[in-house]
């Protein structure tokens, strides 16, 4: 089985599909908007690896690092493997799905030759507990079929990136405990994107969702090359309670390269109201889903109607004060009449957690 | 004197910087010394920082009103210091500048003080909570009992003989010793009925502060509206007034009485047509069913001598059913949905619940469970003491003065008020003991004189606005009851401070009810304005009372000079769903009728949209001083 589409239950497995696309599978099966895609399973990886003694090969060059575990031994191992992969074309069964699962894509969305993003989504074997976000590439606007072949190929290939090879080392990881799944979908057309958590990042308030967004894609937000737009609803009654309009300069109209936002754009909020409610009203579901807060990426399609434009990218459980310990305003211990005493005295309560909230994407 | 250095924070004047009005001259005269700022105090007044408590005293007052700053004042200062021992509160130090009451919070800064303090707080405010059902319910026993006895007090006239009653009976004193008796009850009585007040109001509102702190950390954006929607009591006994004005107002489209109740040929011509049909008997008989007790409602808080109340006024609860009427005749539903109102409050706990667990969680029950046992008595204690005592001890104030005129002793029954309490009973000794030794009064015109000094003096202070503060403002406002019940946080002191700096086009206040709205203001100082309140305005006023609830049937947002978010003014707005900007500070005096401006009732800001047609400027605050 090489192919799941996000609404196959088998594509909620994240053995087989990754936890990006697993993602993607929950979400559609909860009805929550995600750009329409299927997956490529681990199974098309495994396959692809033991065509033409693939693996051996990879294996006898790492084994062959010995204790040489420097940057430089990793690129050397990196090209001469790249190099061999590159030569090895993915067998015709997987492309074939592959082909198919791309053609029924451009029906499906009505649009021929539909440009599509090519996602890693890694898996591993269930002894390895490590994530691996941000560590694989995302490739954006892949057009035709055997684009697509080709990048699927690339994204196989990433896995012996020298900069892996040493993350993974690092992790004392066998990099073939890693399975590359990959994600195939349809390429946003964002008018505006950005990302979402279901708390305040800067407080830790459960009680607000606080999104940012820019023009675009959401690469400007992401890599900190705007100041976005920022709203923060209320999560019981989904009132906005606050709007502040950031510095909106550069957008990625594609995935390549940032332009210049016009100035009279800039000056304009790039969610509408309704917007951030209908996207709030998303986040609250999510983090009702699994029970936590969660950090979520999304976008507004310009090809898609109002109404269905909302596309939700990713979502992930937020970390950063969901670990932290939360104390509860007074001492449990103590009476209620100490809470009181304590209150009318005007000893206003710290924060029982504070924590530099920044957090990476 | 505190220096204030150049670059420090500013200060407001001190009263002895204040500047009396034209024609207030010599208003130090009417009121019992230590209200009055004085050279033996000035160190400690200097020292303090003092806010306009424009929320009871929305204009200068009579000499004799003060006799409700001195009852409010002795009942705080009572159980805050000396009852309940407040851990870090004293009592709120009080004085009357230029006719306007003005008040100071004290603070206990001794550790050693406040341990002992905590001690004996733990222990008495603990007995308290613990049986608060039962010992509200003895309050409410305690407070009828209080308003029954002012009921019974009696002005006997003066007559040529004593009646033979004195002599049958064998008293072996004259009737005429209950004038003096009697006078004495109705202040003692008075002053009784204000510790009552107080025997329970900081302790819940201690209880709700709590909740309110809990709510805070737990989340520390949460809006001050969002948390006092989950506490607030949707059907209590504050709203029944209003209630009971939608419920004549639906008998009277039900009977299709709206064309004689929505004539605007006064009351009695009203009520005289009602009595004409069976149907407008049908209608009398309700609205007089309605009218004891729920009419006897001061238009405001009853603090003034001169204040209608709904059954001394009929026009004013006639105005309102009118108002309702109309509304339903249009088709609204104008009933308050309590149902659909329950149910939302116990959506929105249920859903700040979720987002907590464990002890987070079970303290947040217990809090909200003590806010809730205690909100009732802050929702409902404005009735027994403010409305219905208030509106037996100005009947008996006034038949006093009555008797005066009766006794020849003054001219009009309103001359009486111009007189301090203390001057008074000089005054009552005087009329009782010459009229027992058969004289003519020897005060007689004495008092008059002083009356007709004292009238134009009190007419120069009321059509003057008060300053909203004098003093050393402090760094941070942390007395929680300032800032619960007055709305005096340390921003709006900021506020108050750079007012002078000219910034008119806008003026901030505390968030009271969510939504933004826009439209023209009509500024109202007093109840007896309301009738020119139009449909589509926005009410201006330094305060306002829950009666006026039918006039927030037509106002589509309401701006107040004082009040925090429970204040009354800011509870009924959220009931009825009109953005308010509670304590301003200025706003009627800023803002001129007609002005178009828009509020939101979440920031807590009032945007002046256009100037006013006058250039005069507004606002009679004493600048800051630097």
């Amino acid at each position: 089985m090489y192919i799941h589409e996000f609404s196959d239950p088998g594509c909620q497995d994240v053995r087989e599909v990754g936890g990006k696309a697993a993602g993607l599978a929950q979400m559609t099966a909860a009805g929550l908007p995600v750009a329409p895609g299927f997956a490529i399973t681990a199974a098309a990886y495994r396959s692809y690896l033991q065509t033409d003694g693939l693996q051996e090969f990879t294996r006898g060059v790492l084994d062959a690092l010995g204790s040489g575990r420097d940057q430089t031994a990793f690129d050397d191992a990196d090209r001469t493997i790249s190099e061999r992969l590159t030569g090895v074309p993915l067998p015709e069964a997987i492309a074939n799905a592959i082909r198919a699962a791309y053609a029924k894509l451009c029906v499906d969305t009505g649009v021929d030759n539909i440009a599509v993003a090519v996602r890693s989504s890694a898996t591993a074997e269930d002894s390895v507990g490590a994530s691996f976000a941000g560590e694989f590439e995302t490739w954006v606007d892949i057009v035709g079929a055997d684009a697509v072949l080709e990048y699927v190929h690339k994204c196989y290939v990433s896995v012996f990136a020298g900069r892996v090879l040493s993350y993974l080392a690092e992790k004392e990881i066998d990099p073939h405990a890693i399975e590359m799944a990959v994600v195939i979908q349809k390429t946003v057309r964002a008018r505006a994107a950005g990302v979402m958590f279901t708390l305040s990042p800067t407080s830790g308030d459960r009680s607000k969702i606080v999104m940012e967004a820019s023009w675009g894609l959401g690469l400007s937000v992401v890599g900190g090359e705007v100041t976005p737009d920022r709203f923060v609803v209320d999560k019981v009654g989904l009132g906005i309670a606050d709007r502040t309009l950031g510095n909106k300069i550069i957008e990625y109209r594609r995935g390549d390269a940032p332009v210049e936002v016009p100035a009279e754009r800039r000056e304009l909020l790039c969610l509408q109201d309704d917007e951030v409610v209908a996207l709030a009203t998303l986040g609250k579901k999510l983090e009702r889903m699994h029970q936590a807060p969660q950090d979520i990426e999304f976008a507004v399609d310009e090809e898609l109607p109002a109404g269905s434009n909302l596309i939700l990218l990713q979502c992930r459980p937020e970390t950063v004060w969901s670990n932290a310990v939360r104390k509860p305003a007074f001492d449990a211990g103590a009476g209620m009449m100490s809470w009181i005493t304590g209150s009318i005295s005007g000893a206003t309560a710290v924060p029982a957690h504070t924590h530099d909230a920044s957090h990476r994407h | 004197m505190t220096e204030t250095t150049p670059g420090s924070a500013a200060r407001f004047p001190f009263f002895n910087e204040s500047t009396t009005p034209a024609g207030g001259e010599g208003w130090e005269s009417m009121y019992p010394y230590y209200l009055v700022p004085s050279e033996e105090t000035t160190e400690h007044e200097n020292a303090q920082f003092w806010f306009a408590d424009t929320m009871h005293w929305s204009r200068g007052c009579h000499p004799f009103d003060s006799i409700g700053a001195e009852a409010v004042y002795l009942g705080v200062g009572t159980f805050s210091t000396r009852i309940f021992a407040l851990p870090v509160s004293l009592g709120l130090d009080v004085r009357v500048v230029n006719g306007y009451v003005y008040i100071s919070p004290l603070g206990v800064e001794d550790p050693a003080r406040i341990q002992e303090r905590v001690a004996i707080f733990q222990e008495r405010a603990g007995y308290y909570y613990a049986n608060w059902d039962e010992l509200y319910g003895k309050w409410k026993t305690k407070m009828e009992g209080a308003i029954d006895s002012l009921r019974t007090i009696e002005f006997p006239r003066l007559t040529e003989y004593d009646p033979a009653e004195v002599v049958m009976e064998a008293r072996g004193r004259s009737s005429a010793m209950a004038v003096i008796e009697n006078y004495h009850r109705l202040i003692d009585e008075f002053f009784s009925i204000w510790q009552y007040h107080f025997e329970f109001l900081n302790l819940g509102y201690g209880g709700y502060i709590t909740f309110f702190q809990f709510c805070k950390q737990a989340f520390p954006l949460i809006s001050e509206q969002s948390i006092s929607r989950m506490v607030a009591g949707v059907d209590v006994l504050a709203f029944r007034p209003d209630d009971e004005l939608r419920k004549l107002a639906a008998l009277s489209h039900e009977l299709d009485l709206n064309p004689i109740i929505a004539g605007d040929s006064g009351p009695d011509a009203i009520l005289a047509a009602l009595a004409e049909t069976t149907n407008g008997r049908t209608w009398l008989a309700e609205f007089e069913a309605a009218k004891d007790p729920w009419f006897n409602y001061f238009a405001e808080y009853g603090f003034t001598h001169d204040q209608e109340t709904w059954a001394s006024d009929l026009s004013i609860p006639l105005q309102g059913i009118s108002r309702y009427a109309v509304k339903i005749a249009n088709g609204e539903d104008i009933s308050r949905p309590i149902e659909r109102l329950r149910e939302e409050r116990d959506e929105i706990v249920d859903e700040y619940r979720a987002l907590l667990t464990g002890d987070e969680a079970r303290q947040f029950d217990e809090l909200l469970g003590l806010a809730r046992k205690v909100f009732p008595y802050i929702e409902e204690h404005n009735i027994y003491v403010e409305h219905w005592s208030h509106k037996v001890f100005w009947e008996k104030a006034w038949d006093l003065a009555r008797f005066l005129v009766d006794a020849g002793f003054l001219d009009t029954a309103g001359d009486m008020f111009y007189l301090n309490r203390f001057e008074l009973d000089m005054a009552l000794f005087d009329v009782v003991d010459s009229w027992a030794i058969g004289v003519p009064a020897r005060g007689k015109k004495r008092w008059q004189a002083e009356i007709a000094r004292r009238r134009p003096i009190v007419a120069a202070l009321q059509a003057a606005s008060a300053p909203p503060a004098y003093g050393i403002p402090p760094q941070q406002v942390t007395d929680p009851f300032a800032v619960m019940n007055y709305g005096v946080t340390t921003e709006r002191v900021q506020d108050w401070l750079g007012a002078s700096d000219g910034a008119t086009d806008k003026l901030n206040g505390i968030p009271g009810s969510l939504g933004i709205v826009e439209g023209p203001v009509r500024v109202l100082r007093s109840e007896k304005d309301l009738p020119l309140l139009q449909p589509g305005e926005i009410l201006v006023a330094p305060i306002t009372a829950p009666s006026w609830a039918a006039a927030f049937a037509v106002a589509t947002g309401v701006i107040t000079d004082i009040g925090g978010m429970m204040c009354h003014a800011a509870i009924v707005c959220r009931e009825y769903g009109i953005p308010a900007v509670v304590g301003t500070g200025f706003a009627t005096a800023r803002l001129t009728t007609g002005q178009r401006v828009r509020i939101d009732g979440k920031a807590g800001t009032v945007v002046v949209l256009e100037p006013a047609l006058e250039t005069e400027t507004a606002t009679e605050a004493a600048p800051a001083v630097r």
